[in-house]
C-alpha cells in the first residue's frame, strides 16, 4: 500500500511541477498582465441613491442659516417644518390632504377599469380593436390639460370634473400598454387553450389577464404619476379646497413655506404610491423573480 | 378555411383521413392522404423537414384555422396535443397548468395523480421556470393525460431535450401508453426514436404518405437488433438518405 501512495504522490507532485512550469512563464511576461481601461461605470457607491438628494437639502440648510437664500423666494426648512406644524394643528394640512387623496383614488380606480375593459376589449376582439382602439389614440394626442376648459362646460367646477379630468388622464398609460402586453401574448399559448378546450372565461382569466398583467402594472406606475400630476392642475385651476388649492391660496400671500410644505406632501405621496405599485408588481409576479435568481 | 373535424363514426378507429388537401398559397403541403388509426395504436410519422407532418398533426388537432383544404378528417372529441416547447403558462404554478380549465376538486386531485405519474409529486407548487427542459416536458405530458385523451398528437415532443432525457422520455412515454391506451401520433424526425416506440411508422414525402410500415418487433426494442438496423436503413432510405445506418458495436 505505502509503495502506491508515494507512487500516486510522486506522480501528482510531478504532475504539479508541470503545470507551474506552464504558469509561471505567464505570469512573468509584463504585457499580458496590463489591464484594460474600464468603461462601465463600476461597482455601486453604499448609499448611492440619497447622496443627491441630501446634498440638495444641506444646501439648502446652509444657504437659508447663512442668509444666502432671500427667505421670500425659499423658506428656510425650520420655517417649513413650523409651518407644516402649524398646519397639522390647524387641521388644514388633514383636510385638505384627505380631499385631495379622495379625488386622486376616485380618479384613478375608475380610469383603471374603463382603460383595462378597453385595453381588453380591443386587445380581443377585431370589432373591438376596430372601434376602440383609434380614439384612444386621438385622446392620447390631445394634452389632458387642453381638455379642462370643456369638461368645466360640462362638468362645472364641482368634484365631477375634477375626477373625470384625472380618470381621463389615467386610461391612457393603463390602456396603452396593457393593450401592448395583450397583443404580446404568445400565439403559442393561444393554440395551448385551443387544443385545452377552455372556455372563453377560463382563457381570458387564465392565460389573457396573467398574460398582460406585466403591461398593466408599468401602465399602473405610469398612471399613479399622472393621477398626481392631474390633480395638482386641476386643483390649482378651480378649487375652494385641497393641496393643490392651499398651495395656490399661500401664493397669493407670498407663503413659501406653505407652498414648500405642499410640495414635500405631493413628494411623499408620489414616492409612497410607486413604492406601493412596485411592490404589488413583486408580489404579482412572484413567478418572475425566479428567473432573476 | 380547413373543415371543421368531425367526431368519429365508427368506434373502433381513432383516426380517420380521406383525400386530405391542406395548401398554403400556391403550395400543396398535403396531397390526398388517407390514413386511418386503430384505437390504442402507436403511429409515429416520419419525414424531412417541410415534408408536411407538422401541418398534417395541425390539421388533426382543428389548429390550422387559416389554411385553406379539403377532405374528410374524422378525430375524437377528446384529443390531446403535446408540442415540442412544452408550453407551459409561466405564470401558473405546475398543478395549474396541469388541471387548467379543469374544474373543482375532482381536477384537482385528477392533476395530482397524473403529476405523480411522470415522476412529478411533490413539484405541484413550482413555477414552470424552476424545472429544467425534461421535467417541464413531463408536466406538459401530464397535463395531456388528466384528460384522458383517445388520440395524443405528439409533435416532436423530445426534440429539445438532450439524449439521456429524451431516452428517459421515451421509456416514460411507452410506459404511460402501455397503461392508458390512447392512440397516438408522434411526428418526429429521429428514425431510432420512431423505432423504438411505434406499433406502425409512416413517412411523408412532399405531401404524400410514402410508406406504411408495421414493426413486429418486441418491446423493450434493443437497437443492437439486426432486425432494428434493417428497419433503420429502410426507412432511412426512404427518407433519402442513402448511407446505411450501421451502428458501431
Amino acid at each position: 500500500m505505502a509503495t502506491i501512495w508515494d507512487a500516486d504522490e510522486a506522480k501528482s507532485s510531478r504532475s504539479s511541477s508541470r503545470e507551474s512550469a506552464y504558469i509561471v512563464p505567464a505570469v512573468a511576461r509584463p504585457v499580458t498582465s496590463r489591464s484594460r481601461r474600464r468603461l462601465g461605470p463600476g461597482p455601486a457607491i453604499p448609499f448611492g441613491l440619497q447622496i443627491g438628494p441630501a446634498l440638495l437639502v444641506l444646501l439648502w440648510v446652509g444657504g437659508s442659516a447663512l442668509g444666502w437664500i432671500d427667505p421670500r423666494i425659499l423658506s428656510a426648512p425650520w420655517t417649513v417644518v413650523e409651518a407644516f406644524g402649524r398646519l397639522i394643528e390647524q387641521g388644514r394640512l388633514q383636510d385638505n390632504f384627505v380631499t385631495s387623496a379622495t379625488r386622486a383614488l376616485l380618479g384613478l380606480s375608475i380610469g383603471l377599469v374603463i382603460g383595462t375593459i378597453l385595453a381588453v376589449t380591443a386587445g380581443l376582439s377585431r370589432i373591438g380593436e376596430a372601434l376602440i382602439d383609434g380614439p384612444v389614440q386621438i385622446k392620447r394626442a390631445i394634452p389632458t390639460l387642453a381638455l379642462i376648459p370643456l369638461l368645466i362646460l360640462w362638468f362645472g367646477i364641482g368634484e365631477g370634473m375634477k375626477v373625470t379630468t384625472i380618470a381621463l388622464a389615467v386610461i391612457i398609460p393603463i390602456y396603452i400598454h396593457t393593450h401592448n402586453a395583450l397583443r404580446g401574448i404568445d400565439s403559442r399559448y393561444v393554440e395551448l387553450a385551443e387544443t385545452l378546450r377552455m372556455s372563453q372565461k377560463d382563457f381570458i382569466f387564465q392565460v389573457v389577464l396573467p398574460g398582460a398583467l406585466p403591461g398593466f402594472l408599468l401602465g399602473l406606475r405610469f398612471a399613479v404619476t399622472l393621477c398626481w400630476v392631474s390633480l395638482v392642475v386641476v386643483e390649482q385651476i378651480n378649487a375652494t379646497s385641497g393641496l393643490g388649492y392651499m398651495i395656490d391660496l399661500a401664493r397669493n400671500y407670498g407663503q413659501t413655506d406653505v407652498i414648500l410644505v405642499g410640495l414635500v406632501v405631493y413628494v411623499l405621496l408620489g414616492l409612497v404610491s410607486d413604492g406601493l405599485v412596485r411592490l404589488l408588481e413583486r408580489r404579482v409576479l412572484s413567478w418572475r423573480r425566479t428567473l432573476a435568481n | 378555411m380547413a373543415p371543421h373535424s368531425s367526431q368519429l363514426k365508427s368506434a373502433s378507429r381513432a383516426v380517420h383521413v380521406r383525400n386530405l388537401v391542406r395548401r398554403f398559397a400556391t403550395k400543396t403541403i398535403l396531397d390526398r392522404v388517407d390514413l386511418d388509426i386503430a384505437e390504442g395504436e402507436f403511429v409515429a410519422l416520419l419525414g424531412r423537414s417541410g415534408s408536411g407532418k407538422s401541418t398534417f398533426l395541425k390539421a388533426l388537432a382543428g389548429l390550422d384555422h387559416d389554411v385553406q383544404g379539403t377532405g374528410t378528417l374524422e378525430t375524437p372529441e377528446n384529443l390531446s396535443v403535446v408540442f415540442q416547447d412544452a408550453r407551459l403558462l409561466p405564470w401558473r404554478t405546475v398543478i395549474q397548468n396541469v388541471t387548467l380549465g379543469l374544474p373543482g376538486a375532482a381536477g384537482q386531485e385528477a392533476g395530482r395523480k397524473a403529476l405523480a405519474e411522470v415522476g412529478l409529486e411533490g413539484r405541484e407548487a413550482a413555477w414552470p421556470n424552476q424545472l429544467s427542459g425534461g421535467e417541464q416536458q413531463r408536466v406538459a405530458l401530464a397535463r395531456s393525460l388528466v384528460r384522458q385523451p383517445s388520440l395524443l398528437l405528439a409533435d416532436e415532443p423530445f426534440g429539445a431535450l438532450d439524449a439521456l432525457t429524451r431516452l428517459k422520455m421515451h421509456y416514460l412515454l411507452r410506459e404511460l401508453c402501455a397503461r392508458h391506451r390512447p392512440a397516438v401520433l408522434l411526428v418526429t424526425h429521429d428514425v431510432d426514436e420512431a423505432i423504438s416506440l411505434a406499433d406502425r411508422i409512416l413517412v411523408l414525402d412532399e405531401g404524400h404518405l410514402i410508406e406504411d410500415l408495421r414493426i413486429d418487433l418486441p418491446t423493450p426494442r434493443d437497437h443492437g437488433d439486426p432486425r432494428f438496423a434493417k428497419i433503420r436503413t429502410q426507412l432511412l432510405s426512404r427518407l433519402g438518405v442513402e448511407t446505411p445506418g450501421r451502428r458501431a458495436a
